[in-house]
Parts: structure tokens; C-alpha cells; sequence
């Protein structure tokens, strides 16, 4: 999977209704055409190609290269129409054994994931190693959430800190807001958003901006609360943190009517975010599980007490859990048995909590010595 | 704006919420902070201490108190109380007058400010013109003499403050009326000294600071004596027949006069220097009383050879030929003398010197030989030494109670058998329900033991750890101090004494079993002494234990404070608590945490670098087990390292700095304090102390415009890991194998408890066994509760799996300070109650979260939240209760019970106690009492059901007690065939929390 494509291919021919598709699996090409206009089934693709290559009886997994050359997966009927559509003239289709590609990732998902955020700033040059991920490697990162219940000129950004190696990155300070009252204008004091750390988490998401007015954190109001308070309550959630803000800028709003808007950073999911966000701790007396499942579970160590000073695992390990443990949830139980073996050891209600919804990407896998 | 899920109110439980919980502040316990000012009334037999924040104390009887605040927060310069009447008048540094009184409302009196009054002069008159300097109630109650700067005396019609303009005595009228060779040369400056004739309501004395003293005829308008001093003046006072006057001046001596309307005195009839023959400081206050024997008493303030006792704070008894000089630790604000009350009476009698100094109240006993002191019932001086902890026990079984006073009363020897003789008014407080203990620790190794049962927090024993270490101080060196023959002849009186000897023995944490007398006792420099209740002196060998809580980590240094040099070979304690074990952390960091199990034998305690279990029976070492983390520098190095201590001496040379500067900034009284808060929280920058306080004041001022910021970053396992052990804890319950449980959300772990099958909080060790509580319930599921800073969280037993959390941080950005379990009576129904937590948080708030479910309940605010040490020093008692300290030396008890509720009620009624007839015994009448605050407690409105607390009062009959123990006994449960463990469990701040089997 850690390949390189060029896209220094010539046209053979050309065909406006075929698509010329070549495919590789290990070292051997098959070649086939499909319709431009209508590729089929997702799932009549995938039995194609494993009967062209004569791997019926393996689990596999396809991606494509798309225009730009970077490997794009191919597991539904939308991204194989795109991958079909987008083809120019030749689609090029890479297939892999399921564990092989599982362990590419679990050694090094992390690590690459880092990489890649510095190999775009390196340029050009080394941009053939650039990877892509499968879908279940990414992670919403932030969200704009409950745009249908709230006015206009408020924001509720939901910020992802799980799995993200990114600090949250912002900083708030104490200031006058103006509001409208029955007896006019009055100013009122409030919280509002000093500065943006560099490449922080805040600033990526481009959500949030410098003196945007902090209405709410995790559906608390903050007026009347102090610069401390709301520092410690933006603290304790941050593994999952909602702020509703007034941004300063008024001319980005989302309009009603209109689904939730991505973030710069285009990697936002919203297709869950405000069925989620009924998630949000709400003040008192939620029912445990629903409180349990926007953090991580506290961890019980067995054993002596022998000195440990580090109980934690070595770092490849780590991001084993930090990586894969999200993905449990999308794909069903079963799929890793390292990854039950890691659950069967946890009491059942951790267990049960970390059984996300579908886009509650939100669990830091736990560091567990056993 | 969108309104996130909440739970609906339920009616039944918000009517329980209110039988069960309510919040009062009850009363103060301790010395008032920087007093300024004392009064006595001889009629009412209450005194009254104003203090420089504005409030006015009355102490009366046991019980009998009374607290007002003045709205303008000004220091009170002086009291005075109207003759025979339950009112008083106090004198602000703003030169306003505030007439105070005791008003009987529902039975029980109240204090409350009637109207305030402030000098006006006439147009044009400078403002010195009017400057009160002395007051004067007349007899008659219906008018005031006020002595001005200016010379002037003014008279104010009272109530109602009307100045009576015709009637004012100035200067010049003096001035007329004296005789030609009087007239010459003299200003007459201000008044320092009004006393009324003590036979004739129609004479006043007038005393003038450059040394003038006339007797004023108030119907005449004439001067009907003069008297002309050398020296300036100071005071001056009637002797009881009027025949005499006696004057006190700037150069120590006194002076006495005889009244003799027909020959005009030119020198006093004797003059004398008390301490001379070398320059003195002034007498600032004489009282010369008469008694049957017939040698006077004389009684004055100051005097003190100036050269070598010039910094003493000292107050002289002279009488029959014998004289002390009673030394006082802090400075003197002021003093009285009790005496015969009846003005028919032909001598004064003196029993009692009364004395307000800076940190303490002494009375003097002046009818025994050798005028031993009085202990006080109330105003105790809790700061004697800085209390460095406090501790409080409920219920004191009546046995251990005995022994402990008895303990204290090998201590109190010195003490007068007098009577406590300020005994007016009447406390209507019930009996107090159940004895409870507070113990406090001290910064010079002490631990005192007060009685916390009622409105009086009375010293019961104080244990000292100092004799088990060996400290640079002799002992023989305070012997040596007081020579019999030397002179001044000083006496040192009073307890208040802030300087330790070595601030390692400062008491960081106290644990007390009530049921086995047992102790355990830890300090600064890593020291636990584990005690034992002895009511015989005894001498025996401490037996040292070291605990190496770092066992064998590697390249650690500590570079704090040397371990205490325990003193070898036995050594002799007098009768009550008796160390036997020492135990030494090594390194010698403070102890932050301790906890006894008696029945167990163990004690098991925790520093920043670990904790251990010590088997005190046994005397060997159980376990030890280190808690640090590589980062923790703080830990590694103590305290005191090197970088950090350049830090802090800068620091504090910048302090002591600007504290040098505050007295030249004079007439201010505490500071306004706003601004000292504004100061403390931008942490002025360094250059400030060499400029000048306006730029200072500029300086904050840009430092506001450049706003704070606070960044908001996830905590990372880093900055948590810190291995200091916050709170230990034992419990009898299940669990299988030792486990840890790691916070994920990275917060300092505060409280730890497990509640059993009934979701009821395990009972105390021994409890059980002394049948004074059920059987926990060992059938059922047990909980652990873990409570960190910022959530609540309960996990099941044995498995510790999570099964419910209140994330109080997330929710109100508070942080959890300090959390106990109490149990809330209902205030309508008898005997039902609930077990919940009391939380008070970083913002002064008080909480009561529920138990098992977790659900907050109430919340009231309780504690400013820039008062650090006050929410550092909160203590909760089992009962709902709870202390914190309002300045260095005073308590606030506050209540957030219906049942339970320790506050003075009391009357005081000027018909009853005119005719002297002292109320013994607390039998009072027997009224319908309604309900009113007197200690300036938080009002809700509410009106309270009468004396629901007096029931339990029963409780201290033996023989009730026994009945409910028998009824106990039958519902006991035996134990199942559940395997039960007993578990040590211990927390470390990491956050996490670790048992050990």
C-alpha cells in the first residue's frame, strides 16, 4: 500500500463511453472496462474484480488513484461512481488483502498521519509520499452543529480533541458585550476569544476567530461565570468541547435552511453531528451511559503496586488502541480480535461505552497495563 | 437559544429539600480580628469590642452574644454604653456616632444600629473644630459630652442626636471663668479627659491635653476648680467620694488632686513617676479605686521606662504594697476595671481588670493573691500560635470527653477559681445536643482541644509534640526570664504567642479515634506521632520508625528542610495525649495526608512522594509504597530549592517593602479592599516598590487594559502526574487483588468513601463494635466514591467499574475543595435522615450533592471566593455543620442542617439585671421563643419551628443512650458468608486511586 503513483500516463485510446480500468493486485494486472455513465453496484465492482484476479475466497480492500494521484478508497457506490466518473482516462484500481492493509495502518497510522501534516509544508518535492487513509481512519475533527435551533448570528462549533495530536489552541479573555435590552443598549459583561495558537486545533478548523463572544460551553450558559470558571469548564470538556460562540465576523453565517457548513479544513463530518449533539452533557441528571460515552473511561490497573512510574504502553502500542478503537464502532464487533481481546479485559460498562454511535469519534483509546 | 435536556422538578423532593436542608451563618467563634475599641457596661455587665472593619462585639454571660456591623465598615474608636440602659454608643474614625440597641423581639434580644449622628461645627469652623476625641454619657441618659480637638465640649440630646447648642462648653467660656492667674499663657488644646463628679450629676470633670484640668459646674456654667499640671495630659479620674482626682502625662507620672472648691490647688497633693527616675513613655490610662481594706488600687497603662522597656505593652497593678507589671504579648487597645456597681456603695472594691490587648482579652482576678488570670469562656485567642489545620469530631463519647478535660485541667492550674465575672444577659440556647470536639494545629507543634458543642468554643487541653524533638530552645530559658527582685516588676500574662521555634513542627494533619483515644498527629517536617490518651504522667521511651517512601528510586534530591532530631532516651509527659510511636517520611516532606484505623492498629499517612501503613501495635512497618513521578521537580527538590528560594526572598523584600510604606499612609484603616484584590490577582510588577504609590496605582491601571487571558489547553498526563497524596482512607469491604484506578480526566483526587449494600456510608472503625451504629450492610453490592476536583464519580465493588458521575467542572467551572459525608436530619419528621456529601468548592460555594445518586441538591454561597485561607480552612463535622476561618483568629460556624444548628440566643433586659440578681444556671424563662439572628447571619425570612434541637438534648442522658442502643442491637444483622477484605484504600493527586489488601 505504500506506494507511489505517477501520473505521467499516455492516452492509448479513446473511448467517450468506456472506461479503461486497470487493476493490480500484488504484482499481477488485470484489465477491464466499465460504462462511464452507469458503473453499476458497488458490490457487482467488488466481485468483479475478485473474480478477475481469482481471489474470490479473500477479504480485500480497493482504492484508485484519482487525478492528483493520491490512493482514494473505493467501499461504496458513491466513491466508485466518482472514481468512475473522475477517471481521465484510465482508472487505476489497487487491491489488498483486508490484513494486510490493517496492519499497514496499525503500525503506523499515527506516525503517518503526522507526517503527512508535514510533508504538505515540505512542497512539492516529496509529495509522491503522500498516503491516504481508509474511511475509517478519518476522524471529524470539528463541526458546526444545531444550526436549525439556533439564531443566526450564533455558532455552535463542536471541537474533536480525540485522536487528534493537535493542542485545542485558544485562549479567552474577559470584555464587554453589547446586547439589546427593553431599555436599549446596555453592555454586559462577557467572555470572548483572545488569540489562536499557530496550527492549533481551533484555529484549523477556521470555525473560530480573535474576540468571537462565548455564549455557551457544552450547552451552559457563561454569563455570570467568571474568566476562571469558564476556563475550567471548557477544561473538563475538553476531550469533547461544544461552544456556542457570536462571531465577530457576521458575514460567514450559516443560512437557515442549509445543512450544516464544513469547516476550511474540508475534513468535517456533519452527516451525525447534531443528532450528537443531544449527547451533550446537559446540566444534571443524565443517565450514566449517556454520560459515559463522551469520555474516555477511567482506567483500573491490576495487580501489585509495584513502582510504576510510566504505566503506560510503549508508544507504538498506544497508538494501536488510539487508532483502532474508534474504528470498532464502525465496523461492528468481531472484526479485530486484538481489539476484543483489549475489551473482554474491560469491565462491561466500558464496554459498552466504548460501542460509539456511528460519528462519535470521540474515545481516546485507554492505556491499559494488564 | 436552544435549552439543553433538564430534569424536571419534583414537588415531594423539593418540599424534602427543604425539611432538610438550610443555610445559616451561626456564629463567630474565636477573638475578634484588630480590635479597636472596648466598652463595658457595670449595669448590664456585658462587654463590648469594636473592631477596625466596623463591627461591634457584645459578650455577656456564657452564650450571651451579639454582633452588629456598622454600614460604613469604619474602624470603631471607642464604645460607650448608656448608664442603665441596654444601649450603647460608638465612635467611628469618621468622626460619626452610631447609637446602638438591645431590643427584646420573640423573647430573645437583638442588636440593632438605632440612628447615626456626625458632629457639624459652626459655618466656617475648621474641621478639627469638631473632631470627637473623648465622650461622655451623662447619667441622666438623656445627653452626651463630646470632647472635640478643638477644646470645645458639645452636648447631644440622646436619642435622637439633636445638639443642644446653648449648652456647649468652649474653650473661651472655660477660659473666662477661670481665674486671672489661671487665665495666662495656657491654649487649651483638646479634650482628653470628661468624667462626671461621681456624687453629683451637675460637675464634670474637663481635662485639657496641654495639662488643664477645671471641674465644671454643668447648672452654674462656672469653673468651680482648676488644677494645672506641668506635664501634658493624658487621662485624668475621680476618686468614688469625689474628694480626689487623680491625673496621668505624657512623662509617666501621675499625679493626685484634691477637690477643694475653697482653696485652689497650685501643685498636686503627690506626684509621682512609677518607674522612674530615667525618662518614661506616657500613663495613658489611670483608674484609682478605693477598697474597704483601705489602700487604693492603682491601675494604669503604660509608663515603661522608655530606654529599656519602652516596646513592652504593659499595664501596672499597684496595691497594699505590692506591684506587677503585667507584660502583654501585643499591643494594649484598652482596659477597665470591674468594680462595685451600686452607687451607694462607699468603696469601689475592684475584682476584675479587664484587658483588651491586640490579639487576646485577659481578665485579671483582683481579689486573689498574686491576681491570677481568669480563663475565659469565650473570645478565645485560636492564633496563639497560626493554626496550621483543624479537625472536627462529633459525638465525643462522655468517657473520652472526661478524660480529655481532665487532662486539661493539670493545665489550667494557674487559672483563677473565679468565676467568669462578665456574666450578664441570658443564653435561651438549648442545651448543646452532643459534645463535639474541634481540634486545631498549631505552627509551634501544638494541638488544641476546644469544645465545639455551643455557641462558647472554650479550650479543653492543648497537646504539645515539641517535648518528643529536641529544638534550639532551652527550656530553663523561660525560667530564668521573670527574676523575682528585678524591676520593672513584669509579669507575663496571656497565651497569644505567634513565634515558634522551628516551623518543622508546625501540625499538618490530625486524625482523632473518639472510641479508642487514640491519636495520630503529623507535621512539616514528615513527622507522625501516633498517641495515646494516659491520665497519669508518665516517662517512657518515643519508639522512632523512619518510612523511606522512596524506596529505591534513583538521582533524588531533597533539598528542603532536615528532618527533626528526635530527643533520645525517655522523656516525660504530663497526663493526656502521649506520643509512643514516631514515625519519620523520608525525605521529610510535609504530611498531607493522614488517616487512623484503631481497630486495626494502623495509621497510614502520605507526603508528596508516597504514602505508608504503619502497624502501631506491632511497630513494624506494613507497607510503603512511592508516588512520584520524574517531573515532579517541586517534590523532588522540597520546598526549599535553591532557584525557588531566590524567588521567594525577592519576593518577600518587595513585601516587606511596601508594608514599611503603610503606615506612613495614616487615618486609613484596613486598606479598601477592593484594591488590595486588584493587587493580588495582577501581581503588580517588580518595579513598583521604588516608585511611588501613584505610580503603582498607574501601573494597574495599564496592566488592566492589556486584559488577562487563561488558555484553554486539554491537560495531558504530564502536568497532572504530581504524586501528592491528597486524602487516605480504610474501608471493610470487597475487592479482589489490588487495583489502581487512573482519572482520565486528569483532576486532583479529594475524597474517597464507599458506601455499603444500602447505599449507606460505611460507619467508623469501632463504631460498630461500641454499638453506637448499625452494622454496615455486607450483602448487597458495596460502592466506591471517588471524588476529584472536578467530578463525583461511584464505581461497584469489588470489580471497580464505573457506574455513575456528576462532572461538577464541566457543569459550573467550580473545583471541588473540600467534600465530607454528613448526615441531614429533617426538621418535621423525627427520625428520618439522609446521608449525602457537603462540598465546598473553589468559588466559596457550599453544595450538598446526594448520595448514592450523585444529584446536586443545594448550593449556597458561603465564602468569598477571594478569601483563599478561609475556603483553605473549611472543616465539615458529620451533621451538616461546618468552620472556617474568617481572619487568622476568628471561626464562622455556619449550618446547613434544619436540626443542627449552634447559635447564641440570648436576652438582655436592663429592668432584670439592674437589681444584680445573677442568672446561674441557664434556668431561663420559660417563653415562647421565636426565632431572631443576633449574629449577623445570612436572613432568609423563613420562620424557624422553635427549638426542634432541644429533643436531642436527651442524648446526653446515659441512660436514653442505652435504650437506642438496644433497639440497634436487634436490628442488627449477622454477617453473611460474603468473604470480606479489609482494604486500605489511599489516592494520589495523579489522579488515581490505589488500594492495598
Amino acid at each position: 500500500m505504500n506506494r507511489s503513483f505517477h501520473k505521467s500516463q499516455t492516452l492509448r485510446f479513446y473511448d467517450c463511453s468506456a472506461v479503461e480500468v486497470k487493476s493490480k493486485f500484488g504484482a499481477e494486472f488485470r484489465r477491464f472496462s466499465l460504462d462511464r455513465q452507469k458503473p453499476g453496484k458497488f458490490e457487482d465492482f467488488y466481485q468483479l474484480v475478485v473474480h478477475t484476479h481469482h481471489i474470490a475466497n479473500t477479504e480485500v480492500t480497493i482504492g484508485y488513484a484519482d487525478v492528483h494521484g493520491d490512493l482514494l478508497p473505493i467501499n461504496n457506490d458513491d466513491n466508485f461512481c466518482k472514481a468512475v466518473s473522475s477517471a481521465n482516462p484510465l482508472l487505476r484500481v489497487f487491491i489488498q488483502k483486508r490484513e494486510e492493509a490493517e496492519q499497514g495502518l496499525a503500525t503506523g497510522s499515527l506516525s503517518r498521519r503526522r507526517k503527512a501534516l508535514a510533508l504538505r509544508e515540505e512542497g512539492p518535492r516529496r509529495r509522491a509520499h503522500l498516503h491516504i487513509g481508509l474511511p475509517h481512519d478519518f476522524r471529524p475533527v470539528s463541526s458546526i452543529i444545531d444550526v436549525d435551533i439556533l439564531p443566526e448570528t450564533h455558532r455552535r462549533v463542536r471541537l474533536y480533541r480525540h485522536g487528534c495530536q493537535k493542542p485545542l489552541g485558544f485562549y479567552i479573555r474577559d470584555g464587554m458585550s453589547v446586547r439589546v435590552a427593553p431599555q436599549g443598549l446596555e453592555k454586559v459583561p462577557g467572555i470572548f476569544i483572545s488569540r489562536m495558537v499557530p496550527g492549533g486545533l481551533a484555529e484549523s478548523t477556521g470555525l473560530l476567530a480573535v474576540d468571537d463572544e462565548v455564549l455557551e460551553v457544552n450547552g451552559i450558559e457563561v454569563a455570570g461565570k467568571t474568566l476562571d470558571q469558564v476556563t475550567d469548564m471548557m477544561i473538563a470538556n475538553s476531550h469533547n468541547l461544544i461552544v456556542t460562540v457570536k462571531p465577530a465576523n457576521q458575514r460567514n453565517n450559516v443560512l437557515r435552511g442549509s445543512r450544516a457548513a464544513s469547516g476550511s479544513s474540508g475534513r468535517s463530518s456533519d452527516s451525525t453531528a447534531s443528532r450528537h449533539s443531544l449527547q451533550a452533557p446537559a446540566p444534571h441528571s443524565l443517565p450514566a451511559d449517556d454520560m459515559e460515552s463522551d469520555e474516555e473511561p477511567d482506567v483500573v490497573l491490576e495487580g501489585d503496586l509495584e513502582p510504576r512510574s510510566m504505566p503506560r504502553l510503549p508508544p507504538g502500542s498506544l497508538s494501536r488502541v488510539n487508532g483502532a478503537g474508534p474504528a470498532f464502532g464502525l465496523h461492528g464487533p468481531g472484526r479485530d480480535s486484538r481489539v476484543l481481546r483489549l475489551l473482554s479485559s474491560f469491565p462491561p460498562d466500558i464496554h459498552h461505552s466504548l460501542a460509539l454511535p456511528p460519528g462519535g469519534v470521540e474515545e481516546h483509546g485507554p492505556a491499559v497495563t494488564l | 437559544m436552544r435549552r439543553f435536556l433538564r430534569s424536571g422538578h419534583d414537588p415531594a423532593r423539593e418540599r424534602l429539600k427543604r425539611d432538610l436542608f438550610q443555610f445559616n451563618k451561626t456564629v463567630e467563634h474565636g477573638f475578634p480580628h484588630q480590635p479597636s475599641a472596648l466598652g463595658y457596661s457595670p449595669s448590664l455587665r456585658i462587654l463590648a469590642i469594636g473592631t477596625r472593619s466596623g463591627a461591634v462585639k457584645l459578650y455577656g454571660a456564657p452564650g450571651v452574644e451579639f454582633m452588629g456591623l456598622h454600614r460604613e465598615n469604619n474602624a470603631v474608636v471607642q464604645i460607650y454604653f448608656l448608664p442603665g440602659q441596654c444601649q450603647l454608643v460608638t465612635l467611628l474614625d469618621d468622626n460619626s456616632l452610631h447609637l446602638w440597641s438591645l431590643k427584646v423581639k420573640g423573647g430573645v434580644s437583638e442588636l440593632q444600629e438605632d440612628e447615626s449622628f456626625t458632629l457639624r461645627g459652626p459655618p466656617g469652623a475648621a474641621p478639627s473644630a469638631t473632631q470627637i476625641t473623648v465622650v461622655l454619657p451623662h447619667s441622666s441618659s438623656k445627653t452626651l459630652y463630646l470632647g472635640t480637638e478643638s477644646g470645645s465640649v458639645f452636648v447631644v440630646q440622646v436619642p435622637g442626636f439633636r445638639t443642644l447648642e446653648d449648652r456647649t462648653i468652649s474653650s473661651d467660656t472655660v477660659l473666662q471663668r477661670l481665674p486671672e492667674e489661671a487665665r495666662q499663657r495656657r491654649v487649651f488644646e483638646m479634650v482628653e479627659a470628661l468624667q462626671e463628679h461621681p456624687r453629683d450629676p451637675s460637675q464634670v470633670l474637663i481635662g485639657y491635653s496641654r495639662g488643664l484640668i477645671v471641674i465644671w459646674d454643668l447648672r452654674g456654667s462656672r469653673v468651680l476648680c482648676h488644677f494645672l499640671s506641668s506635664q501634658q495630659l493624658d487621662s485624668a479620674c475621680w476618686q468614688r467620694d469625689g474628694r480626689l482626682i487623680v491625673s496621668c502625662h505624657s512623662d509617666g507620672s501621675y499625679c493626685q488632686w484634691p477637690v477643694n472648691p475653697d482653696t485652689q490647688q497650685l501643685e498636686p497633693l503627690r506626684s509621682c513617676v512609677p518607674y522612674g527616675p530615667f525618662p518614661c513613655k506616657a500613663i495613658t490610662k489611670i483608674f484609682w479605686l478605693t477598697t474597704k481594706q483601705g489602700l487604693p488600687f492603682t491601675i494604669f497603662q503604660g509608663g515603661m521606662p522608655r530606654a529599656s522597656y519602652g516596646d513592652r505593652h504593659c499595664i501596672s497593678v499597684v496595691h497594699n504594697g505590692q506591684q506587677t507589671a503585667f507584660d502583654f504579648t501585643s499591643r494594649v487597645i484598652d482596659f477597665t476595671v470591674l468594680s462595685e456597681v451600686d452607687p451607694a456603695a462607699a468603696f469601689d472594691d475592684p475584682y476584675a481588670l479587664v484587658v483588651l490587648a491586640e490579639e487576646e482579652l485577659v481578665v485579671l482576678d483582683l481579689r486573689t493573691d498574686g491576681w491570677p488570670p481568669v480563663q475565659p469562656p469565650y473570645l478565645a485567642s485560636l492564633h496563639c500560635s497560626a493554626i496550621t489545620c483543624s479537625h472536627h469530631v462529633s459525638n465525643i463519647p462522655l468517657k473520652l470527653w472526661e478524660r480529655i478535660i481532665a487532662a486539661g485541667s493539670w493545665q489550667n492550674t494557674h487559672f483563677s477559681t473565679m468565676e467568669w465575672p462578665i456574666d450578664g444577659g441570658i443564653s435561651l440556647a438549648p442545651t448543646p445536643p452532643q459534645r463535639d470536639l474541634l481540634l486545631t494545629g498549631h505552627e509551634d507543634g501544638t494541638v488544641r482541644f476546644w469544645d465545639a458543642s455551643g455557641v462558647c468554643l472554650r479550650l479543653l487541653y492543648k497537646l504539645s509534640t515539641v517535648p518528643v524533638f529536641l529544638t534550639d530552645t532551652d527550656p530553663s530559658e523561660h525560667l530564668n526570664a521573670q527574676g523575682e527582685d528585678e524591676w520593672p516588676p513584669l509579669r507575663k500574662v496571656g497565651s497569644f504567642d505567634p513565634y515558634s521555634d522551628d516551623p518543622r513542627l508546625g501540625i499538618q494533619k490530625i486524625f482523632l479515634c473518639k472510641y479508642s483515644g487514640y491519636l495520630a498527629v503529623a507535621g512539616t517536617a514528615g513527622q507522625v506521632l501516633v498517641l495515646e490518651l494516659n491520665d497519669e504522667e508518665a516517662e517512657h521511651v518515643v519508639e522512632q520508625v523512619e518510612a523511606d517512601l522512596l524506596q529505591d528510586q534513583e538521582g533524588y534530591r531533597w533539598k528542603g528542610h532536615e528532618r527533626l532530631c528526635a530527643r533520645p532516651g525517655p522523656v516525660r509527659f504530663e497526663p493526656g495525649f502521649q506520643p509512643f510511636v514516631l514515625v519519620q517520611c523520608q525525605p521529610p516532606a510535609v504530611v498531607t495526608s493522614l488517616a487512623l484505623h484503631s481497630e486495626w492498629r494502623l495509621v497510614a499517612f502520605g507526603t508528596s512522594h508516597g504514602f505508608g501503613l504503619f502497624d502501631h501495635q506491632q511497630r513494624r512497618q506494613v507497607f510503603v509504597k512511592c508516588t512520584l513521578h520524574p517531573s515532579d521537580q517541586l517534590a523532588l527538590e522540597g520546598p526549599l530549592s535553591r532557584v525557588k528560594s531566590l524567588k521567594k526572598s525577592l519576593r518577600q523584600s518587595f513585601r516587606r517593602m511596601r508594608r514599611s510604606r503603610v503606615p506612613s499612609q495614616k487615618r486609613r484603616p484596613a486598606g479598601s479592599p477592593g484594591e488590595a484584590r486588584a493587587a493580588l490577582r495582577l501581581a503588580p510588577p517588580p518595579q513598583v516598590p521604588e516608585r511611588s504609590c501613584r505610580t503603582e496605582r498607574l501601573g494597574l491601571q495599564n496592566m488592566e487594559l492589556a486584559p488577562v487571558q487563561r488558555k484553554i489547553e486539554a491537560r495531558t498526563a504530564e502536568d497532572s502526574f504530581t504524586g501528592f497524596v491528597r486524602t487516605l482512607y480504610f474501608a471493610d469491604t470487597y475487592l479482589r487483588d489490588i487495583k489502581e484506578i487512573q482519572l482520565m480526566h486528569r483532576a486532583p483526587v479529594v475524597g474517597i468513601l464507599v458506601l455499603d449494600g444500602h447505599s449507606v456510608p460505611l460507619p467508623e472503625p469501632l463504631e460498630v463494635a461500641h454499638d453506637l451504629s448499625k452494622s454496615p450492610d455486607m450483602q448487597g453490592s458495596h460502592q466506591l466514591l471517588v471524588v476529584s476536583e472536578e467530578q463525583f464519580k461511584a464505581f461497584t465493588l469489588p470489580k471497580v467499574s464505573a457506574k455513575l458521575k456528576l462532572k461538577l467542572t464541566a457543569l459550573e467551572g467550580s473545583r471541588v475543595r473540600r467534600v465530607s459525608v454528613a448526615h441531614f436530619s429533617s426538621c418535621r419528621a423525627e427520625d428520618y435522615g439522609e446521608h449525602h456529601l457537603a462540598v465546598l468548592t473553589n468559588l466559596g460555594d457550599i453544595q450538598v450533592v446526594s448520595l448514592p445518586l450523585l444529584k446536586p441538591q443545594v448550593r449556597y454561597g458561603c465564602i468569598r471566593r477571594e478569601d483563599v485561607s478561609g475556603i483553605a480552612s473549611c472543616v465539615f463535622t458529620k451533621h451538616g455543620q461546618g468552620f472556617y476561618l474568617i481572619s487568622p483568629s476568628e471561626f464562622e460556624r455556619f449550618s446547613l442542617s434544619t436540626k443542627w444548628l449552634v447559635e447564641p440566643r440570648c436576652l438582655v433586659d436592663s429592668a432584670e439585671t439592674k437589681n444584680h440578681s445573677r442568672p446561674r444556671n441557664g434556668s431561663g424563662p420559660e417563653k415562647a421563643l421565636g426565632r431572631a439572628r443576633n449574629s449577623g447571619s445570612q436572613s432568609d425570612g423563613e420562620e424557624k419551628r422553635p427549638g426542634p434541637v432541644m429533643e436531642h438534648a436527651l442524648l446526653n442522658d446515659e441512660r436514653v443512650l442505652k435504650e437506642i442502643q438496644s433497639t440497634l442491637e436487634g436490628d442488627r444483622r449477622s454477617y453473611g458468608d460474603w468473604r470480606s477484605q479489609q482494604v486500605a484504600m489511599s489516592q494520589v493527586s495523579r489522579p488515581g486511586v490505589q488500594a492495598v489488601r
